[in-house]
């Protein structure tokens, strides 16, 4: 099911929040390492504790790959960007202001495209850099209700890291679309190497804006705001659920309310937060303790310039090859695999045979495995030598597969060396394979009586029992024609 | 906006978004001190100066950037050294609250 | 050998040691003598450690003393001090021991200079008496009924009760230069981004440096000297320009000076506008010039001073929530925590300030007052480039007022204001300036206060420093005299 969500002559409006936190060696504005996992207020100094006193100073590196992530969405990166202070406490919010941008972002008016079935374009509104704040360890252990619970520990590591939080326009008309968008932002992101994007870890996090208008309106309805979704189908699921919530709404005669909302995957239902809190008075101004950014319109050019191969120049290169839509499109969201193919098509030479081993045997064992393909012992190199061998007709399909698992179980095996040792290599010598078909057609006389009545489908049994006694090792083509041969003379 | 006057509610709004619990004592006595110093401050709200850029640093010559490289924090003992409720591995607060 | 510490220069202390005359030590524990002696009355302290004083000292004896290792300092309760204390003379903030040090005390230490405690202050430096402070004022040598001024009084009291020899202050808007006019003191506010900021508690981080406060302008020269750095700690730190060097007094030939006269008819008591006009004089003596400029935005000063300040104020107050240090009230939960919490931390021109910056910041009114604060800011920085295209420096008196007697103002925010309308369009500015005694206006001290372009500190001390040898003022309060 592609294209857009419409129903009962309403249509859907959908923009993104997505928060992605960068992978720098250091938290945004204090040296503390940011990583993740580390026991509980281990990595925190003066400055993410917020200690009077504390200055914050920016990392370099995570404005760079915030310059780059603008860069691949098409952005507009300013000469000069601002931080400034976004005010509200919270338990997390160790200053009671997030260091934030507010209406100087470092990325500007940007446009992301999806090609494939249904080709769309999203707008990015902006992408903003800005520290995440500390974790809250609840009393009682719910997963991120906070609500009547019995106090709380909070956990600073998390405070301070770099997040880049990326705008769109509402341009999205379908949850499927979302989800879309989403998995080749996080391609795009991942590619570029300035995040992970993990959405268990919540290196990536994703708010959904959703409001539903007749169809033909340019006005938007009431949104409301879907709250941190932790994995694409939960983002589908979600904006799904709520768009149906609103319909219903709608259709009742009843008004949509502005309000942001959580969504339970494990009923599919929505429920309110914060409905009560008074409305937010942010107070924004200018950070004093950070200078403007300033962008060298050089320094964008080349870092424009090294840009890995992004995932939509991918699948335009793919397709270009001669791949299926379905192919190009994994292929250009996997970054891992997508360099596996690559390097296994530059070794094999035929971008097609080298999709057909990478979406078949190679995918079946990564997903059996559990595993990404940079950590498979199968490496391009010695999957390539068994390509090689099967393109030369040394072995047949059926050999492959077993030298690809000799290959998987043994990390020091060549497929040269599986073929030689367990003797492999196709019988489609005349004189070996007419002693096979001999010996079969001698065994079997009720079979050939029976082809030779007239019954022409017993050829595929008699190829079966000869293809058994070659120990599986038989060129098809070559016994087939033999075959024939044989009973037809 | 020549004249300023805090009512009580102005004042306690105000109070709410800087989280200051202020009695009605509080609350009356600012209400008049902040309407005499925001009189004041208004003598420059008339000034005809909307297309001058306005100043937030004062030396625009600072080092905008770090480098990005990590140093290990502060041992947690003396993180949680200054907490009115250390946890053994953190920071305790009480409930949120509806 | 007991050692008179009254009255004593840091420079000549460093001199007595370099000479053998007595140790760090020694040194130390006569200042301590003195604290014992006489702090009670002037409560110029809020943090003394004699134990941690003296083994520090010990460490330089140790090391053998070079330059100024050995000599002592007091700091304004407003830097952090590892393991120390630090307050901001707030309730919020009682217990608090800081985790590092701030920038200018690791270089005090790392120039050996050894702490002999922290120094009380309007709390959060929000004021200009030292009244403010949550553990009660600090009184005047010169006149222990008034007020030494602030908000560093602290530190100008030590120095002129014979407390220490020289201390670091802060100035947001004249807290370094009002309380050294009031206690006959020098008192250099430098060029904003010359001094590293980082572990200085923050009140308003756009307009705030660390200072040096002395009883002469050498040692103002040579305590800047260890202070002014870069550093990688505070982005808006970049350093001195050029190194800054210990003046000599000499003649004036070929400055030309700026007098704001406009600025002079607002309210400036005829004592203090008397000895101004003295030194006027002795500029002229010395063969400067004397020229008129205006200032017409500086007028405007005070308003934007008090939009902006207590804008930047409320936000960077805000981290005070009883979470990670500090005071904390309980309440059931945490909006009540809060609020309690902050209502019992902070005195109540804390809570004005944070109340003015919070409704300056807030939805409606952010354009009104704090964005046309910020032109108003821009165009009194024009104003003072525009003066120094014709004049090398300007003259002010650094405070309308003497001293006042305590309590005087507590009850009128805007009074207590207005003493610093000299100095702070500086702040507004970001440019130096210093203040040096100017004579006494019955029988209390006055302060001249000499106004730069940025990065003009060498200037301003030569300048200081041909006034101070005009004047011979004896900075020992009279009544301190007999007592040694
Ligand atoms: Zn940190």
């Amino acid at each position: 099911m592609s294209g857009a969500w419409q129903r009962n002559g309403y249509e859907a409006v959908i923009g993104l929040e997505i928060h992605v936190q960068l992978n720098t060696a250091s938290k945004m504005f204090c040296a503390c390492p940011n990583r993740y996992g580390d026991e509980p207020n281990t990595n925190v100094c003066m400055v993410c504790l917020a200690h009077p006193g504390a200055l914050p100073v920016a990392n370099a590196e995570a404005v760079r790959q915030s310059a780059r992530v603008g860069l691949a969405l098409g952005c507009r990166i300013p000469a000069a960007s601002e931080f400034s202070r976004k005010q509200y406490f919270y338990p997390d919010s160790p200053k009671a202001y997030q260091i934030s941008q507010y209406d100087q972002p470092l990325c500007a008016e940007g446009s992301f495209h999806v090609p494939g079935e249904g080709a769309f374009s999203v707008r990015i509104t902006r992408a903003h850099l800005e520290e995440d704040a500390a974790k809250m360890i609840h009393a009682g252990g719910d997963a991120g209700r906070i609500q009547g619970s019995a106090g709380s520990v909070v956990d600073f590591n998390r405070a301070g890291t770099p997040l880049l939080e990326i705008v769109t326009e509402p341009d999205l008309r379908s949850p499927e679309d979302a989800r879309r968008f989403l998995t080749l932002l996080r391609a795009t992101v991942v590619a570029i190497g300035a995040s992970d994007c993990d959405m268990e870890k919540g290196s990536l996090r994703a708010d959904a804006n959703v409001s539903i208008r007749p169809l033909g309106s340019e006005e938007y309805g009431t949104k409301t705001e879907l709250k941190n979704m932790n994995s694409f189908r939960f983002l589908e699921r979600g904006i799904e659920a709520e768009l149906e919530r609103q319909l219903g709404l709608v259709r009742a005669g009843e008004a949509v309310r502005q309000e942001t909302l959580h969504f339970d995957p494990a009923t599919g239902g929505l429920t309110s937060l914060r409905s009560k809190e008074e409305a937010h008075d942010y107070r924004y101004f200018p950070e004093p303790d950070l200078l403007p950014v300033a962008q060298d319109p050089d320094d964008l050019a080349a870092l424009a310039g090294q840009l890995p191969e992004l995932p939509v120049a991918r699948f335009a290169r793919l397709t270009g090859a001669g791949l299926p839509e379905a192919t190009a499109l994994l292929l250009a969201t996997e970054v891992e695999l997508a360099a596996y193919y690559d390097d296994l098509a530059g070794r094999v030479g035929d971008a097609k045979v080298a999709a057909n081993w990478v979406m078949g045997e190679l995918q079946a064992h990564l997903n059996a495995a559990g595993i990404v393909a940079d950590a498979t012992p199968v490496t391009p190199e010695r999957l390539a030598g068994l390509v090689a061998l099967v393109v030369a007709g040394t072995i047949n399909q059926t050999s492959a597969k077993e030298v690809f698992q000799a290959l998987v179980e043994d990390p020091a095996a060549t497929a040269a060396g599986v073929v030689g040792g367990r003797g492999l290599a196709q019988v489609g010598d005349a004189d070996e394979l007419g002693a096979i078909v001999d010996r079969v057609l001698a065994d079997h006389p009720d079979e050939v009586a029976a082809f030779r009545g007239g019954r022409e489908q017993v050829v595929g049994f008699l190829v079966g029992q000869c293809m058994k006694a070659s120990g599986g090792r038989a060129d098809a083509k070559a016994l087939q024609a033999l075959l024939r041969e044989r009973l037809t003379a | 906006m020549s004249d300023v006057e805090l009512t009580p509610d102005e004042v306690r709004h105000v109070a709410a978004l800087a989280r200051l619990g202020l009695d009605d004592a509080e609350v009356e006595r600012l209400g008049r001190e902040l309407t005499s110093i925001l009189g004041h401050v208004n003598t420059i709200a008339q000034l005809p100066i909307a297309d001058v850029p306005p100043t937030t640093h004062a030396n625009p010559h600072g080092d905008a950037l770090r480098p990005d490289a990590a140093r290990p924090g502060a041992p947690r003992a003396e993180a949680l050294a200054n907490a009115p409720d250390p946890a053994p591995e953190g920071f305790r607060v009480p409930p949120i609250g509806a | 050998m007991a050692i008179d510490v009254i009255g004593l220069t840091a420079e000549r202390a460093a001199a007595l040691l370099r000479g053998r005359a007595c140790t760090a030590e020694e040194l130390a524990q006569a200042y301590l003598d003195r604290i014992a002696a006489v702090d009670g009355e002037i409560h110029s302290y809020l943090h003394v450690d004699p134990e941690r004083t003296l083994a520090a000292a010990r460490e330089q004896d140790a090391a053998g003393v070079d330059g100024l290792a050995g000599v002592p300092i007091a700091y304004k309760d407003l830097l952090s001090t590892r393991g120390v204390p630090t307050t901001a003379g707030s309730r919020i903030l009682k217990g608090f021991v800081p985790i590092e040090d701030a920038d200018v005390v690791r270089w005090g230490n790392e120039a050996g200079l050894v702490s002999l405690g922290k120094t009380n202050l309007d709390e959060f430096a929000m004021g200009s008496s030292t009244e403010h402070s949550a553990y009660g004022p600090t009184r005047n040598p010169w006149d222990p009924t008034r007020v030494p001024g602030g908000s560093s009084g602290g530190s100008a009291a030590v120095v002129a009760a014979g407390c220490a020899p020289w201390a670091l202050g802060t100035d947001t808007g004249g807290s370094i230069r009002q309380p050294a006019a009031f206690c006959g003191l020098v008192g250099l506010m430098p060029t904003y981004g010359s001094v590293s900021r980082f572990g200085v508690v923050a009140f308003a981080c756009s307009l705030e440096q660390v200072g040096p406060m002395t009883l002469t302008v050498r040692d103002a020269a040579l305590l800047q000297q260890v202070i002014a750095r870069d550093t990688d700690r505070d982005a808006t730190c970049t350093g001195p320009r050029a190194p800054i060097e210990v003046p000599e007094p000499g003649r004036l030939d070929g400055i030309t000076f700026g007098v704001p006269r406009v600025e002079l008819e607002a309210g400036v008591e005829e004592g203090v506008r008397a000895r101004f006009d003295e030194s006027l004089a002795i500029a002229e003596s010395l063969g400067a010039r004397l020229v008129d400029v205006d200032l017409p935005y500086a007028r405007h000063g005070l308003a934007a001073y008090y939009v902006i300040a207590p804008a930047e104020a409320s936000a960077n107050l805000s981290r005070f929530d009883g979470v990670r240090y500090g005071l904390r009230v309980d309440a059931p939960d945490v909006r009540a925590m809060y609020e309690a919490t902050r209502d019992a931390g902070f005195g109540a021109e804390v809570k004005r300030r944070i109340m003015i910056g919070t409704y300056a910041l807030s939805a409606g009114y952010h354009d009104a007052y704090y964005v046309q604060a910020q032109r108003v800011r821009t165009l009194i920085r024009r104003d003072f480039d525009a003066a120094f295209g014709d004049v090398d420096a300007i003259l002010l008196p650094t405070a309308p007022s003497v001293a006042f007697p305590i309590g005087a103002r507590l009850d009128d925010p805007l009074a207590m204001y207005a003493n610093d309308i000299f100095t702070l369009p500086v702040n507004l500015a970001g440019i130096p300036a210093l203040s040096v005694p100017n004579g006494l206006s019955e029988g209390l001290p006055t302060g001249l206060q000499i106004i730069g372009p940025a990065h003009s500190e060498n200037l301003l001390l030569r300048l200081g420093a041909a006034f101070e040898a005009e004047h011979a003022f004896d900075p020992v309060p009279p009544g301190l005299r007999s007592a040694a």
